[in-house]
């Protein structure tokens, strides 16, 4: 006992340091390479320590705090390790709140770390005070107020550990300036792996698997629905196997996009409000429906209360809280999607379901027909399409890319007709529907991935709320592709008034600024297109250029995105036109 | 149907895990008729006891919203038959008003309520018991001219026999897988 005891205070040695160079000294330990901020007085000490580990820990000033979010999300989600942002107290750590919103709608494992006034100057309403602690209470998985340095190394383990753990999520750690200067004995840093009162990842019961693994080998018209889940446990392997084995039609949510190729022959498509008709109108016709690591979003069931009823219900998630919260389940399967398919795996029978695929086929054949021959390839005298721009962009570069969306009518043309040929290569907001996502969260993923083509699209309107990011790749050189499809309206919301308020367009006219001359200011290579004609050869300039580039692409003004599940109907209601 | 329900909240002893509670009513709009917060008891544990009326399906998600929050442990649900509460009243009187009749002396016997504290100008009455009870002493006492009157939030003990010591032992080795 006695050598124990001494051999372990001898591995404790301590160092004694400031507050803020323990907390860098945390992030490295923690791995973090790359984090996002922006400086401010009451994080200043902070950046000091940064200034002195500048070759082990790269900082990315972005031009606004909620770039800053943005990129660590678009970071997390390509590299899957937690994004990390700085920023300082008030006006920094309010506009983080969108972004800590998006993550925490997102489950996106993201550590905001924010300065905050001096301990004695808490509530005395100093400058640049604000209660972020208060304010980000809602949007966050966990937060903390740290006020004494010799607390900061504890506060941090379990902020990275929570915030990775079961279902990730973002987490905010507020320290004030005092602690930052302080000046304390520090023991050798210590991971966090246990927090009493935290259970992130459920034991799996057998009993459920069994009950589950009974359904699907009874199911005549099964259906898996797979969303975020399966990319946040790295499930690439053992979901592909069960989609194989099970013969199981496999649609998916926009979050669980590129869990499996696009070109599989069982992913049968996109769920939810412009998903596809196929999987929606089969929804309300499978026998099991097998909802793997998703949340049965509004966005994705239209009316609940016509949603799947025919159906038995399996679900397998993480999060008790979303069993029953929105869809009942007739068999729960709670634990890491990863774990529950593995041990399902070895239970289910292998298994086709011709006539059943069948079924998809007749309705894809009327899909196609009605929608998407026409956006691919619009007759010579129409507009340009965003779809046939999505198709000339997939066909390039092989599905191969990482896209990034903002939101709009884009995003769901992007996801519809890009066709993902690898693993974790969809970023977009999802939950929160971000507009302005874009344009951070790709240098934030292609800082993730820098030998990855990174492909951001974004819409008119979305690429102005952060444009401001430009400056980012202007001074970082990180080769992001900027693809702007410019239908001169705030697209998306002119659609609703066109087709729900008698078209009466309020607002949503773009009065829009000269991007070429915009992306000349920042030093980055441009073209605009208003012809067909030129559309293919200007893309294989804009994947062939090296570094960053800006194709504007001017798109038909009033084309609207079917199919389209209007707010209140029942997914078997999707509408064609 | 809309019922009383009475939450039992465990939680680690750090500020803030209150206000995290609460919200997730607001989000829901569920009005909070009492809460309490006490050391239960396991050391350094803290339970809440919240009182609120809603429906047993709304209750259930928020049990589980509740349970998710990182530093609580557990959350329980009860109805008024699975559990045992009490709330306390106290009333401040003017102490000349008890001198000069014996009808508020008769009505404070009469309800076993007790007197707390006698001061020359005012005394002050106890009552513990259901809320119609602390309420009914109240209707009683009012006409004689009550200074001030305060009731307690509810506490509560639930009936099932299995202690909270044995779910937190549960959770903690959960916790460690
Ligand atoms: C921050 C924010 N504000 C408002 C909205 C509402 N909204 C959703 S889509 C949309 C229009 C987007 O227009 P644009 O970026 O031009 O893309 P498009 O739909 O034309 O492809 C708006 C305003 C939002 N999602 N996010």
């Amino acid at each position: 006992m006695e050598e124990v005891a001494t051999k372990s205070q001898k591995t404790k040695a301590k160092t004694t340091m400031s507050g803020a160079a323990a907390l860098v000294n945390c992030l490295i330990r923690e791995g973090v390479e790359t984090l996002f901020g922006y400086p401010g007085g009451a994080i200043m000490p902070v950046y000091d320590a940064l200034f002195d580990q500048k070759d082990k820990i790269k900082h990315i000033m972005t031009r606004h705090e909620q770039g800053a979010t943005h990129a660590a999300q678009g970071f997390a989600r390509v590299s899957g390790k937690v994004g990390v942002c700085l920023a300082t107290s008030g006006p920094g750590a309010t506009n983080l709140i969108t972004g800590l919103a998006d993550a925490q709608l997102d489950s996106t494992p993201m550590v905001c770390i924010t300065g905050q006034v001096p301990g004695k100057m808490i509530g005395s309403d100093a400058f640049q005070e604000t209660d972020i602690v208060s304010i980000s209470m809602a949007v966050t998985k966990w937060n903390i107020q740290v006020t004494k340095a010799k607390d900061i190394p504890n506060a941090v383990a379990k902020a990275f550990f929570i915030a990775r753990s079961g279902k990730p999520g973002p987490v905010l750690v507020d320290i004030t300036k005092d602690a930052q200067f302080e000046v304390a004995d520090f023991e050798e840093y210590e991971t966090c792996d246990q927090i009493r009162s935290y259970v992130p990842n459920p034991k799996l019961s057998e009993k459920a698997l069994d009950d589950a693994a009974k359904l699907i080998n009874s199911a005549k018209k099964p259906l898996i629905l797979f969303g975020h889940g399966v990319l946040l446990s790295n499930a690439k392997k053992e979901f592909q196997e069960f989609v194989e084995k099970t013969g199981i039609p496999a649609a998916w949510t926009i979050m669980g996009l590129s869990a499996l190729p696009t070109s599989h022959p069982l992913n049968v498509g996109m769920l939810g409000m412009h998903g596809n008709y196929a999987p929606n109108i089969l929804t309300n016709e499978c026998d099991v429906l097998i909802a793997v690591g998703m949340r049965f979003d509004d966005r994705v069931t239209g009316d609940v209360s016509r949603y799947a009823k025919q159906a038995k219900v399996i679900h397998l998630e993480i999060d008790p809280a979303e069993i029953n919260k929105n869809v009942e389940a007739d068999v729960p399967v709670l634990g890491n999607c990863k774990e529950s398919l593995a041990a399902l795996l070895n239970k289910v029978n292998k298994k086709k379901h011709d006539e059943w695929l069948t079924r998809f086929k007749e309705l894809n054949a009327q899909e196609e027909e009605k929608v998407i021959k026409n956006e691919l390839n619009p007759q010579a005298d129409e507009p340009m399409s965003m779809g046939e721009v999505i198709k000339h962009i997939s066909n390039i570069s092989r599905g191969n890319a990482i896209i990034v969306t903002d939101v709009g009518q884009h995003q769901m043309v992007a996801q519809r007709y890009y066709k993902y040929a690898n693993w974790k290569s969809n970023v977009t907001s999802g939950g929160l529907g971000t507009m302005g996502f874009a344009l951070p969260a790709a240098i934030g993923a292609k800082f993730a991935a820098p030998h990855r083509q990174v492909i951001a699209v974004i819409g008119d309107g979305g690429f102005q709320m952060t444009i401001q990011e430009l400056g980012v790749i202007f001074e970082t050189k990180v080769d992001v592709k900027i693809l702007l499809l410019n239908n001169e309206f705030l697209g998306m919301v002119r659609q609703w008034q066109d087709m729900f308020f008698e078209k009466r367009y309020s607002s949503v006219d773009m009065v829009n600024p000269d991007f070429q001359m915009i992306a000349k200011g920042y030093g980055i290579a441009s073209e605009k297109v208003t012809e067909r004609e030129k559309l293919e050869d200007s893309i294989h300039r804009f994947l062939n250029h090296e570094g960053s580039y800006l194709l504007e692409v001017m798109v038909g003004k009033e084309n609207n995105i079917f199919p389209m599940i209007p707010t209140g109907a029942s997914v078997s209601e999707i509408r064609l036109e | 149907m809309k019922e009383q329900f009475t939450l039992s909240i465990y939680t680690e002893n750090l500020i803030g895990i209150l206000h995290r509670v609460t919200t997730i009513f607001t989000r829901r709009h569920i009005n909070i008729e009492s809460i309490t917060a006490s050391e239960s008891e396991v050391k350094d544990i803290h339970r809440y006891t919240i009182v609120v009326s809603s429906t047993e399906d709304k209750i259930k998600k928020i049990v589980k919203q509740i349970e998710k929050q990182v530093d609580v442990f557990k959350a329980f649900y009860h109805k008024n038959d699975g559990i045992v509460y009490q709330e306390m009243a106290l009333y401040k009187m003017p102490t000349k008003l008890l001198s000069q009749t014996k009808e508020v002396e008769y009505i404070v016997r009469k309800h076993h309520a007790r007197l707390l504290a006698v001061e020359p100008d005012f005394t002050i009455i106890e009552k513990t018991g259901f809320k119609e009870e602390t309420q009914e002493l109240f209707e009683q006492l009012k006409p004689h001219g009550i200074l001030e009157f305060v009731r307690s939030g509810r506490i509560s003990i639930s009936k099932p026999m299995k202690e909270f010591q044995e779910y937190f032992t549960e959770v903690e080795e959960a916790s460690r897988m």
